[in-house]
């Protein structure tokens, strides 16, 4: 059953015209599905149901009145799509069924095709989790961790030694990367997608 | 037997192998036939699609490729790690209805030779599994040692309650499947409030203030609720209350102790298996004095003082922290 068939009628009505060339109507493309963006009736349920809001340089809500304002690079360079922990609190909660979290994605992934971001600790993140993957096939915790920290947060490695030694010795991390038996074949998935995104 | 085919995904290989070994101990005992999906992929957990968008999805889409060649007598997909299930039942939702990415998706799969039409399986967790196929009751008929007095906080996190597109829970707040199967192992089930908050996912690499006020609200609602131990279904969520727990209590200035394992691995128990084959003994956090109270005696956990100098085989004195090595390079090969 799609979602479509459950709402009730007066949410079901057409969306709004969009205005040709608007943020608004780049950042809905750029989702999967019928993101439901420009439902968006500004009731602040997200950012109340946000566990990171406090963290945030603007709540979801506002980061949607900025995307509907055009602001661009306000709304690509704000910390709002990194501190989202993907819990989904606010897509379930959204009166509008707007889906928040996917739209966040969105936003992270053209901040970092843009380049548009102030902090980069969230984006390397998720560049060297995704780089192991291209190479292995798997993820793997140890590389990402040593590799993610040297660069980011040296200072704090010599505290993170009882969890390293704990998780190796406990048998809970290994120290060389799995690779799957067809890398070949997913690089050349993955690649040939990545191709189609730059379309 | 009911069969499954099985995508295991990356965490239960390694940082939750005690997850994998506990499921692995109890599954004949609840008639659980499972089929592993051939040369799997990473799911990409919440870290490729905030990169790329046809590739995070193409990425999944090779493993329902693989899973729907594999269709034989079942065409249920089962995952144990909650981002695992999301991303797959995701990947299937939007291809379904969103028939631009279908096609793209199926563009990229094609330069590997694969084909996916959506809707081909079926794919859920494990809880859903056990809870709404296998059922409660033979799940409660295989109970030797009842956890009778044992407090226990269901904790299922965020990613398998929701979204939940293909509605499979009864609640995507306050889902009650968990609760059930526990109070059928005989345990006292906390009414638990925050059952379905944020663990902190990524954010411990991220921001770790952020990160440690994630796991507090969470250690500290459990302890509020005097519960013995918390009981988890996702590797993430074990991981980041049980080995980022002692770093939570230096922050804080806090002294929580409260342990939390996998729910299979309180289903091996209730059903008299040993702890070794449950993959206890290996959290951060000792779960053996809440079980010991209702006179569950785990074997003593193997002394963790590792004296780096000591280790043999050992070339380099200068390397105080293991680093990674990759596959092929001499040390690996050792």
């Amino acid at each position: 059953m799609t979602e479509q068939q459950n709402l009730p009628a007066h949410q079901a009505a057409s969306p709004p015209p969009f205005v040709p060339g608007s943020f608004l109507k780049e950042v809905m493309d750029a989702t999967p599905g019928d993101s439901r963006l420009q439902m968006c009736i500004q009731c602040g349920t997200c950012g109340g149901s946000c566990p990171s809001a406090a963290d945030m340089d603007h709540t979801p809500r506002q980061i949607f009145a900025m995307i509907r304002a055009d602001m661009r690079e306000a709304v690509l360079r704000s910390n709002t799509p990194w501190y989202c922990v993907s819990c989904y609190y606010c897509t379930v909660r959204c009166p509008q069924e707007v889906h928040i979290t996917d739209v966040m994605y969105t936003l992270k992934r053209m901040a970092i095709r843009e380049k548009l971001y102030d902090d980069s600790t969230a984006p390397d993140f998720s560049q060297t989790f995704i780089g192991y993957i291209e190479n292995f096939g798997r993820s793997f915790e140890f590389g990402l961790a040593t590799r993610h920290n040297l660069r980011h947060r040296p200072l704090q490695l010599p505290s993170m030694v009882p969890f390293g030694l704990g998780m190796l010795t406990k048998g809970r991390m290994d120290l060389t990367p799995q690779r799957i038996e067809k890398i070949e074949q997913l690089q050349a998935i993955l690649n040939r997608a990545i191709e189609l995104e730059a379309t | 037997m009911n069969k499954y085919l099985f995508y295991p995904g990356c965490s239960l290989q390694r940082t939750a192998r005690p997850y994998m070994d506990s499921l692995l101990a109890i599954r004949e005992m609840i008639g659980l036939e499972l089929e592993e999906i051939e040369d799997w992929n990473c799911c990409g957990a919440t870290e490729y699609v905030a990169v790329h968008h046809v590739a995070a999805y193409a990425l999944v889409g090779r493993n329902l490729a693989l899973a729907a060649r594999q269709v034989n007598g079942t065409h249920t997909v089962m995952a144990a790690c909650s981002a695992c299930y999301l991303n797959l039942a995701k990947t299937d939702s939007y291809m379904r209805q969103d028939a631009h990415l279908a096609q793209q998706v199926n563009t990229a799969l094609d330069a590997g030779g694969l084909h996916y039409t959506p809707g081909t399986v079926k794919v859920r967790h494990l809880l859903d599994i056990i809870v709404n196929d296998l059922g409660i009751e033979a799940v409660r008929a295989k109970v030797v040692r009842p956890l009778k007095g044992l407090r226990v906080a269901p904790y299922y996190g965020c990613m398998i309650a929701r979204p939940d597109r293909d509605n499979r829970w009864d609640n995507v707040e306050h889902p009650l499947a968990l609760d059930r199967l526990l109070k059928a192992l005989g345990a006292e089930v906390i009414d638990f409030p925050m059952k379905t908050h944020c663990c902190g996912g990524h954010m411990t690499q991220i921001n770790q203030a952020s990160a440690y006020e994630l796991i507090r609200r969470l250690i500290h609602g459990a302890a509020e609720y005097h519960a013995d131990i918390m009981v988890t279904l996702c590797p993430m969520c074990q991981l980041n209350l049980d080995a980022y727990q002692a770093e939570m209590n230096r922050y804080f200035r806090t002294d929580y102790h409260v342990p939390i394992i996998y729910f299979t691995q309180l289903m091996g128990l209730a059903f008299g298996l040993e702890a070794e084959a449950l993959g206890l003994g290996k959290e951060f956090v000792d779960p053996r004095p809440a079980l010991s109270r209702i006179g569950i005696e785990l074997p003593a956990a193997e002394p963790e003082t590792v004296t780096v100098g000591e280790q043999p085989r050992r070339k380099k004195k200068d390397s105080g922290l293991p680093m990674p090595r990759m596959p092929g390079s001499k040390e690996a090969d050792e």
